[in-house]
């Protein structure tokens, strides 16, 4: 028996739809019975998630809450992606970003209003700096951007521990270490009674409009895609590919800083645990990306989509009362059948008693 | 080349029985027809000819003959009995030897190595013991000489075509098939191939050949199958077969070859290259090609082609040379400057290095003239404009594609070549870099693309074309000159040119050179 893995022709938005409602039953069938090895009634508190999730607004100001830094970071790892520049070193940038708008917002002596565009102005500028250095190690050396990326994680993930244990230590409380709480000024304005930070929200929707655009109406959209899809065509017309990286670069590492700051500008209003910042958005933003199949606007669904998985993941640890372990699984699980869907919509599986090597084109 | 006694060919006029025949193969690919009942017979002690163009289903046949595909349907009959070819190694054991163009050899063995694994019991080791009783009666009835101790990797393509052709007579193979078997080879090598093969011609193996160059059918095949679009269109005995009806019958209508008219040249130097070094310790050279002039470059691939039209073209450092465009200097420029001055390059590989094959026709178009202001206002592209000009280059370059936004990997390798021609000549260049613009094209295609390149010789643009193909060259060329191991070593006017010459030259032999002017 051989398997042969072929790409099936473009979906028509019929299928996608079809394909994702079934991956989403399946995930929650196995999220189901996930629930009875708890000794709980999978239909009854499937209901309860659904309920709180999509059932009331706070549920969807908490999907929101979500999809808006999965949103810009995905942007971000879109704009890298199609120049073929992974960049997972988007958490250390929403970091870097972070402690940039921390800074300004504690320390530095500002007019009122300016305090927040500055904020995210430089805080954006300090993670595309961060994002430089593994885009352009690969640019110019060839060094794999997922592993320095990686590292450089780390690496800003340790700044924000010795910054809040140490030179930035606010009033601790029970033991956790983080600064002081921001001044009002240097607040972002949430929706009433949620956590949405909106001015993230609308400039998520504005980068994505401008991405596009780029992307698609000027030069350097075109050179970055030329890079991404056949650098060696680009060699040959005289693309720059050190220069076009860096705008790469730029991009990527400023639109996960724009996230970073808007987190801590909207939720938390500190600086705290680098974790606590990130919420493994810097990696999730790469199944938004990914989904997304290269093209910016289609970020605003897949945004939404991972938005409401998490959201539907908090409803569990905090209403179900389910160890965090639990609700790992619940939402591996269905990211599991979401990509897995994403699979199936573009390629196709055919099994076969012979190996056979067929042709796709009649080039014979 | 072909004895002239009475052949199998001619037997099989007289109803011999054949040693294999195919009924009414019929292959689909998808809903593309590849074959389409298609009988043919071959007889031992023949050599049969395929001739299509691409696309006609000629390596389809093939595949199937050897077990690598099944047909849909139809038979397969081998000595009158019907059987299933089921994979290639049911072939082998039938008595069916692929020879295919890209040899199938494990390249870092020696040919002793190679040559054991058509052994049809593999003892272990000691190969080399084995192989050579039976090798020195190979080089006794067929003249194929072999280095037991070689590495494949160090041979040259007629070299191991040669060591392919000795396994397949290891297996005792009764039909051998060739895939394009002259496609890697010089004149020389070429006629070796036919030599050998009419030896084994005459002790009754039967050869199948698939080829496009219609001279070496003519001259070396007993019978000649054309296939078009899927079909046969006819078996014809050699007698019966010329250039002509050859061609109509691959194509369906009579295709005009251009070729260079003796114009007078005009006696402006358009480029002049001095001192061009190529790699490591190889000799300088100079020359130059005027205004309206097609200079051909002949070699086997390797031989420094690519770096000559990567130099030329501004992607490689030039170092010592002096390159100069219309009476300025070139040398030390960056590629955008070369493509400023009106220089057009036609990569040699066009999927990868002309186009972007998941980009559409438009974008593709765009690709050289994204540095110029040509389409774009600042960082802005302007895209209707693209639009248009691309649509005006459809027509005039009559390039089939449903649509300007339809992704380039989905057209034809002709019709890609003919995007990458109207893009890199629109705007009436200086200096045209074609490098092999017409290989894996048909018959109707590489007739268009010579237009092209006569076109724009006439408006005056210098051309160097290399290519592998020295039929083209002559048709084509002003002069021709012969790159070898990263030098030029001879250059000489197309009417003083011969192929045998040529063919020594290509291989090195720097016995008669001569640079003309």
């Amino acid at each position: 028996m051989f398997i042969r893995i072929e790409k099936a022709p473009e979906p028509t938005p019929v299928k996608v739809i079809g394909v994702f409602i079934l991956a989403l039953t399946a995930a929650l069938l196995v999220a189901g019975g996930l629930f009875s090895v708890y000794g709980l009634n999978p239909l009854q508190n499937l209901g309860i998630v659904w309920q709180r999730t999509f059932g009331n607004s706070h549920g969807w100001s908490e999907i929101v809450r979500h999809a808006t830094p999965l949103m810009v970071v995905g942007l971000g790892m879109l704009a890298g992606g199609r120049a073929q520049f992974w960049n997972l070193g988007a958490e250390g940038q929403m970091l870097v970003a972070a402690i940039t708008a921390s800074g300004i917002a504690l320390f530095v002596d500002l007019p009122a209003p300016l305090v927040l565009p500055v904020m995210f102005l430089l805080g954006g500028l300090a993670a595309g700096l961060w994002a430089l250095i593994p885009c352009l190690l690969k640019a110019k050396l060839g060094i794999s951007e997922i592993i320095t990326g990686l590292m450089m994680n780390y690496v800003a993930a340790n700044l924000v521990d010795w910054l809040i244990q140490g030179p930035w230590r606010g009033a601790a409380t029970m033991g956790y270490s983080y600064t002081d709480t921001f001044p009002k000024y240097a607040w972002l304005p949430l929706i009433p009674s949620t956590r949405v930070h909106w001015p993230t929200t609308v400039c998520g929707i504005a980068l994505a409009i401008t991405l596009h655009f780029l992307l698609f109406h000027t030069r350097l959209g075109f050179n970055i895609r030329v890079l991404g899809e056949n650098p060696i065509a680009g060699r040959y017309v005289g693309l720059r590919a050190v220069r076009i990286f860096f705008w790469v670069g730029v991009l990527a590492g400023g639109m996960a800083g724009v996230a970073g700051v808007g987190e801590v500008a909207g939720v938390h209003h500190k600086l705290l645990a680098p974790q606590q910042i990130t919420l493994g958005y810097g990696f999730a933003s790469v199944i938004v990306a990914l989904l997304a199949r290269g093209e910016p606007l289609y970020v605003l669904g897949s945004s939404l989509l991972l938005g409401m998985i998490l959201a539907s993941s908090d409803v569990i640890t905090v209403v179900l009362h389910l160890p965090a372990a639990v609700t790992n699984i619940f939402t591996g699980l269905i990211l599991y059948f979401v990509v897995s869907a994403d699979f199936f919509l573009h390629y196709r599986v055919r099994f076969e008693r012979r190996y056979r090597r067929e042709l796709e084109t009649a080039n014979c | 080349m072909v004895s002239l006694q009475r052949s199998a060919a001619d037997r099989a006029v007289d109803g011999a029985q054949p040693l294999l025949r195919l009924e009414s193969i019929t292959k689909r690919f998808g809903s593309i027809e590849a074959n389409r009942d298609i009988s043919l017979s071959l007889l031992a002690g023949e050599i049969h000819a395929i001739v299509g163009e691409n696309g006609a289903g000629k390596t389809t046949l093939i595949n199937i003959l050897f077990g690598i595909y099944q047909a849909d349907s139809g038979m397969i009959l081998v000595e009158g009995k019907p059987t299933a070819i089921s994979s290639p190694h049911k072939a082998i054991e039938l008595g069916i030897a692929l020879v295919s163009q890209h040899f199938l050899l494990v390249e870092r063995h020696t040919v002793a190595e190679n040559l054991a694994l058509a052994l049809p019991s593999l003892r272990a080791g000691f190969a080399r013991a084995r192989i050579s009783k039976r090798i020195a009666t190979l080089n006794q009835d067929y003249g194929i000489a072999l280095d037991l101790d070689a590495r494949v990797m160090d041979l040259s393509p007629g070299q191991k075509q040669r060591v392919e052709i000795a396994k397949a007579l290891l297996r005792h193979s009764r039909l051998i098939v060739l895939d394009e078997p002259t496609s890697v080879l010089t004149p020389q090598e070429a006629r070796e191939l036919f030599q050998i093969l009419g030896r084994l011609r005459e002790k009754g193996c039967a050869i199948l050949f698939i080829s496009h160059k219609l001279e070496e059918v003519l001259a070396s095949s007993d019978r000649i199958s054309i296939l078009r679009k899927g079909r046969l269109i006819e078996t014809v005995h050699r007698k019966h077969a010329n250039k002509i009806n050859l061609s109509r019958a691959m194509i369906g209508a009579a295709v005009i070859c251009p070729t260079k008219p003796e114009t007078a040249v005009r006696p402006e130097m358009r480029l002049m290259v001095e001192k061009m070094v190529l790699a490591e310790g190889a000799a300088p050279f100079s020359f130059e090609i005027a205004s309206g002039e097609i200079l051909g470059i002949a070699g086997v691939a390797g031989n420094g082609q690519s770096e000559l039209a990567e130099t030329l073209s501004g992607l490689r450092n030039s170092g010592k040379a002096r390159i100069t465009l219309d009476g300025r200097p070139l040398q030390g420029c960056g590629s955008r400057e070369f493509h400023l001055r009106g220089v057009a390059h036609i990569p040699e590989d066009r999927n990868r290095m002309g186009i972007v094959p998941s980009m559409s026709v438009q974008e593709n178009f765009l690709l050289r003239w994204i540095n110029s202001s040509m389409f774009r206002a600042g960082p802005f592209l302007r895209l209707r404009r693209l639009r248009r000009a691309v649509e005006k280059a459809i027509l005039a370059y009559s390039i089939v594609t449903p649509s300007v936004r339809t992704r380039t990997s989905l057209l034809s390798g002709g019709n890609i070549q003919k995007l990458i021609l109207a893009r890199e000549l629109s705007e009436k260049p200086h200096l045209v870099i074609a490098v092999h613009p017409t290989y894996g094209l048909d018959v109707q295609a590489i007739s268009q693309v010579h237009r092209c390149l006569l076109d724009q010789a006439a408006a005056g643009a210098a051309i160097l074309l290399i290519s592998e193909d020295l039929d083209e060259l002559m048709l084509l060329s002003d002069r021709i000159a012969v790159l070898f191991n990263k030098q030029m070593i001879a250059q000489i006017n197309r009417a003083d040119a011969q192929m045998e010459q040529l063919g020594l030259w290509m291989a090195g032999h720097v016995g008669e050179v001569r640079t003309e002017r």
